[in-house]
C-alpha cells in the first residue's frame, strides 16, 4: 500500500501563456472561479429519471465502517445478495473474507460465464480535450503530443488490429467536440463495423440522438466513467469543460439505452475518492438501471489511478491489489450477470488471477497513444503519433494473451455477438 | 425492526397482518372465528349473483374493519373481469379487487395477458389492483407497469395443496419486483406458508388449505403463527448454506501483491 | 320476456323499484346491472324492465383460492 495520502496532480507546463496560467491557477485554487457541477450546458439534454437521487442518496447513507464479521458472514452464506449484503462485503469487516469472498465469486462467475474470457482492443483516435480534469494525462493544460487520427489512419489501425485476430473493438476519444465531433466518430464506427463483430465507444456523454446516430453506424455498446460518485470531490477534480456537469454524465448510460444502445458500462476512477462509496454507487447505479431496462447488457470496469505523461508520481493510494480484489469479489456476488472488465492498468500476474475468480473481459494489445498500434505489434519506430492517457502495466499483445489465457485452463473468446440493429 | 412498524401497504391501507384469508368452501358461522383466530385483515369474497330465498349475507359475518378484496372469479377474459369487478365495487365496500381470469377449466391457470389488461383498466378505473397470475417476470413487470398495487403468483395449481411448487420462479419476483409479491393458491399447509415468508414473499394467501381442516379456526390460528414465524425468519436474515464443495487448499488470491 | 340472473321472467314494463320490493332481495346487499350496465342506487326510480333485457342482480358470497 502506498505511503501517500495525496495525489499532487497539478504541473504547470513551460509551455502555457502567462494567460493560461492564471486561468489555470485561478481555476485550481479558486473554488469561485469555477461553474456549478449541476447546471446543464444549452446544449445537454434532460430526461426524466430518479436514478441519480436514489444512488446518491443510499450512498451517502452507507456507513461501511457499521458492518460487522457476522454482517459478512451471513451476506456470503446467502443465496441471493441483497443490496443490504452488498454494502457488507465492501466493508472493513469483509476484507479478512477475502479468500472466501474470492471463491463464492469464482462459483457466481462460472455459473454465467463457464471458463470463458473475452478479450477486445481499445483503440484511441483522438486525445483532444477541452475538459481540465486534474489527473488525466490528456487533461487540456498537459504539454502532450495531440493527434487525431484521419479516416485513413483510423482504418490502417484497425486493419492492424484485426490481422492480429481481434474482433471486438473499443473507440475512445479525448473530449472534445470539436475535434472529434459525433460525425468523426460515427464515421469510424462504420469503419469499425467493417473490421470487427462488435463496436463499443467510450468518449464524452452525448444527447439520445447522438447515441441513436452512433448506433446507426454501427456502434452497440457505450461506456462512461463517472470517475468519482462524492459530487464534491468531483467538483474539485473537473475544473473545466462539459465533463463538469456531474447529472449530465450520471445520466449517459441512461441516454445511450434510450437511443437504442445494447449494452452500457460504468466504473468510477478507484483512488479518487472513498473507494468503498464510490464502488457502492457504480454498483447500484448498474443495478437500478437493470431493473428498469432489464434487456440492456450491463458491464462494469474497475480501472485504478495510473500514473501519466508529466506527474509519474499519480497513484491509487489507499486501492491495493487486495482492496481491488475485494472490490471485484463484492460486485461479483451482488450482480453475477454483468461483465467485469481488467483493462492494461494492471499487471499480468494480478489480470491472470482475477480472471480466475471474477473478471470477464481483459485487453490486449492495447496502446493507449494515438496511432501507434503498427509501431506497438511489429516493433518498429513510431513516427507522428499522440501521446498516451496513462502508462499501461500488461503490455500483452493478443496472441501472448490468448495462450496466457488459455494455458490457464480459462477459454478466451473473441465474440459471441451479433449486431442486430 | 420494531414488530409494530412491520407492515405493508396495498393502495392507500396498510396492513400489519400477513395473511389473506379466502372465505371460499365452508359456512358462514366459521368465518368470523376464521378471520379472528388468523389475525386477517384482509378476506378475498367473490361476486354471485343474489339469492332471494336466503336472506343471509356473508358481510355479517366479516368482522369490522377487515378490508374486503372482491375476486373476479368466474372471468373468461379481460372485458368479464372488469364488469366483475365495476359490480363489486358498487356494492360498496371499497375499491380493492383481486384479477382472476381463467380461460382453461382444465388446469384453472391464470390467464395473464388477459390479466394485464384488465389491470390496467382497473388501475386506471381507480382500483387498487392486486392480480393473480403465472409467476412469469415479464408478466410481473407488465403488471406493474399497468398499475398493479401487488402481484399474486400461483405457488401450485389452485386447491391443489401442493405448497411451493413454483418456488424458483416466485423467488425471482420477489427478489427483481419493487412492487408486494404475495404468494396466492396452492398452499396446502402452514410449514409452506411460514417457507413463502422466509422466501421474503410480502403475504400468503390461503383458503382451501382452511377451509379443508378439521378445525377451521384452529388451523386459521396455525397459519398466523406459519406467517408470522416465516416473516420473521426473513427479517432475521435467514441464509441458505451453499454447497459447493471444499474450500481450494490454494487460495484464489495467491497473486495478490500489496 | 326479461332474462334476470338467467331466468326468463315476464315482467316486461314493470319498474326496477317494484320488481325488486316484490322479489325478496335483502335490501342494500346487491347490485343491478341491465344490458351489462350497472344502475346505481339512486337511479333506481324511473327504470323500466324492457322485453329482452338482460338483467343481474349480484352479491358478495364466499371466495378464495
Amino acid at each position: 500500500m502506498s505511503e501517500n495520502k495525496h495525489n499532487d496532480f497539478f504541473v504547470d507546463s513551460g509551455k502555457l501563456s502567462e494567460a493560461a496560467l492564471n486561468r489555470k491557477h485561478s481555476l485550481e485554487n479558486d473554488p469561485s472561479s469555477r461553474t456549478s457541477i449541476y447546471d446543464y450546458l444549452p446544449t445537454q439534454e434532460k430526461i426524466e429519471s430518479d436514478i441519480m437521487d436514489k444512488v446518491i442518496s443510499e450512498m451517502n447513507e452507507y456507513d461501511y465502517n457499521s458492518y460487522t464479521d457476522m454482517d459478512v458472514r451471513r451476506a456470503l452464506r446467502k443465496e441471493t445478495c441483497s443490496v443490504e449484503d452488498f454494502k457488507a462485503l465492501l466493508s472493513p469487516a469483509a476484507y479478512p473474507h477475502l479468500s472466501e469472498m474470492a471463491e463464492r465469486a469464482k462459483f457466481e462467475t462460472s455459473k454465467h460465464f463457464g471458463n470463458t474470457v473475452y478479450i477486445f482492443t481499445p483503440l484511441y483516435i483522438a486525445n483532444y480535450c477541452e475538459n481540465y480534469c486534474i489527473y488525466c494525462g490528456f487533461n487540456c493544460y498537459n504539454d502532450i503530443a495531440r493527434k487525431k487520427l484521419s479516416h485513413d489512419e483510423i482504418e490502417h489501425e484497425m486493419k492492424v488490429i484485426a490481422d492480429s485476430g481481434i474482433e471486438e473493438i473499443l473507440m475512445l476519444t479525448g473530449e472534445s467536440k470539436k475535434m472529434s465531433s459525433i460525425e468523426y466518430i460515427g464515421d469510424a464506427c462504420k469503419l469499425a463495423s467493417k473490421y470487427f463483430k462488435n463496436v463499443g465507444v467510450e468518449i464524452y456523454p452525448v444527447n439520445v440522438k447522438d447515441y441513436q446516430y452512433l448506433h446507426e453506424c454501427g456502434c452497440d455498446y457505450v461506456t462512461v466513467f463517472q470517475e468519482t460518485y462524492n459530487a464534491e470531490k468531483y467538483e474539485t477534480l473537473h475544473l473545466l469543460g462539459h465533463k463538469r456537469v456531474f447529472p449530465y454524465r450520471f445520466e449517459a448510460q441512461e441516454r445511450a439505452i434510450l437511443g437504442g444502445m445494447r449494452g452500457v458500462g460504468f466504473s468510477a476512477l478507484l483512488g479518487l475518492s472513498d473507494y468503498h462509496k464510490d464502488a457502492f454507487a457504480t454498483a447500484l447505479h448498474l443495478y437500478y438501471l437493470q431493473r428498469k431496462y432489464p434487456y440492456v447488457e450491463y458491464s462494469l470496469s474497475c480501472p485504478r489511478l495510473r500514473p501519466i505523461i508529466n506527474n509519474e508520481k499519480i497513484n491509487p493510494l489507499d486501492v491495493s491489489e487486495s482492496v481491488l480484489c475485494q472490490i471485484l469479489c463484492a460486485y461479483r456476488i451482488f450482480l453475477p450477470y454483468v461483465g467485469i472488465t481488467v483493462s492494461s492498468r494492471e499487471t499480468k500476474r494480478f489480470r491472470n488471477g482475477i480472471v480466475k475468480i471474477a473478471a470477464t473481459k481483459v485487453s490486449a494489445g492495447v496502446s493507449t497513444g494515438i496511432g501507434d498500434h503498427e509501431a506497438k505489434y511489429t516493433h518498429t519506430e513510431e513516427k507522428d503519433t499522440g501521446d498516451e492517457q496513462f502508462e499501461i502495466a500488461d503490455t500483452r499483445s493478443f496472441n501472448d494473451m490468448y495462450g496466457d489465457l488459455s494455458g490457464e485452463g480459462m477459454q478466451p473468446v473473441l465474440n459471441d455477438y451479433l449486431y442486430v440493429g | 425492526m420494531e414488530e409494530n412498524k412491520d407492515t405493508f401497504k396495498l393502495g392507500d391501507k396498510e396492513f400489519t397482518s400477513r395473511f389473506i384469508l379466502g372465505s371460499g368452501k365452508y359456512s358462514m358461522n366459521l368465518i368470523k372465528a376464521a378471520v379472528e383466530n388468523g389475525g386477517a385483515q384482509i378476506v378475498t369474497l367473490s361476486v354471485r349473483r343474489a339469492n332471494t330465498k336466503e336472506h343471509e349475507n356473508i358481510l355479517d359475518y366479516v368482522p369490522e374493519g377487515v378490508t374486503i378484496l372482491p375476486n373476479t372469479s368466474g372471468a373468461r377474459n379481460a372485458k368479464e373481469a372488469v364488469r366483475i369487478a365495476r359490480m363489486a365495487r358498487e356494492l360498496g365496500c371499497g375499491n380493492f379487487v383481486k384479477i382472476e381470469i381463467m380461460g382453461d377449466t382444465k388446469y384453472l391457470f391464470p390467464d395473464n395477458n388477459e390479466t394485464i389488461k384488465a389491470t390496467e383498466e382497473l388501475a386506471k378505473e381507480g382500483f387498487v389492483v392486486l392480480p393473480y397470475m403465472f409467476p412469469d417476470l415479464y408478466a410481473a413487470r407488465a403488471l406493474k407497469e399497468a398499475g398493479a398495487a401487488a402481484v399474486m403468483p400461483l405457488a401450485a395449481p389452485i386447491g391443489s395443496n401442493k405448497g411451493l411448487a413454483a418456488k424458483q420462479f416466485i423467488q425471482v419476483l420477489i427478489d427483481e419486483m419493487d412492487i408486494p409479491v404475495i404468494v396466492d393458491a396452492g398452499i396446502g399447509k402452514p410449514s409452506q406458508a411460514c417457507e413463502a415468508m422466509e422466501m421474503g414473499a410480502t403475504a400468503v394467501m390461503a383458503n382451501t388449505a382452511v377451509a379443508t381442516a378439521e378445525d377451521i379456526p384452529m388451523m386459521a390460528g396455525a397459519f398466523k403463527s406459519a406467517i408470522e414465524a416465516g416473516r420473521k425468519a426473513h427479517l432475521a436474515g435467514l441464509g441458505r448454506v451453499l454447497e459447493r464443495g471444499a474450500s481450494a487448499s490454494d487460495p484464489l488470491t495467491g497473486f495478490l501483491r500489496d | 320476456m326479461v332474462k334476470i340472473n338467467g331466468n326468463v321472467e315476464n315482467v316486461d314494463g314493470q319498474k326496477l323499484t317494484d320488481y325488486l320490493d316484490n322479489s325478496e332481495y335483502r335490501p342494500g346487499t346487491f347490485v343491478v346491472e341491465i344490458n351489462e350496465e350497472i344502475v346505481h342506487k339512486e337511479d333506481y326510480e324511473g327504470v323500466i324492465l324492457h322485453d329482452g333485457d338482460t338483467v343481474e342482480i349480484v352479491q358478495f358470497m364466499g371466495g378464495g383460492c
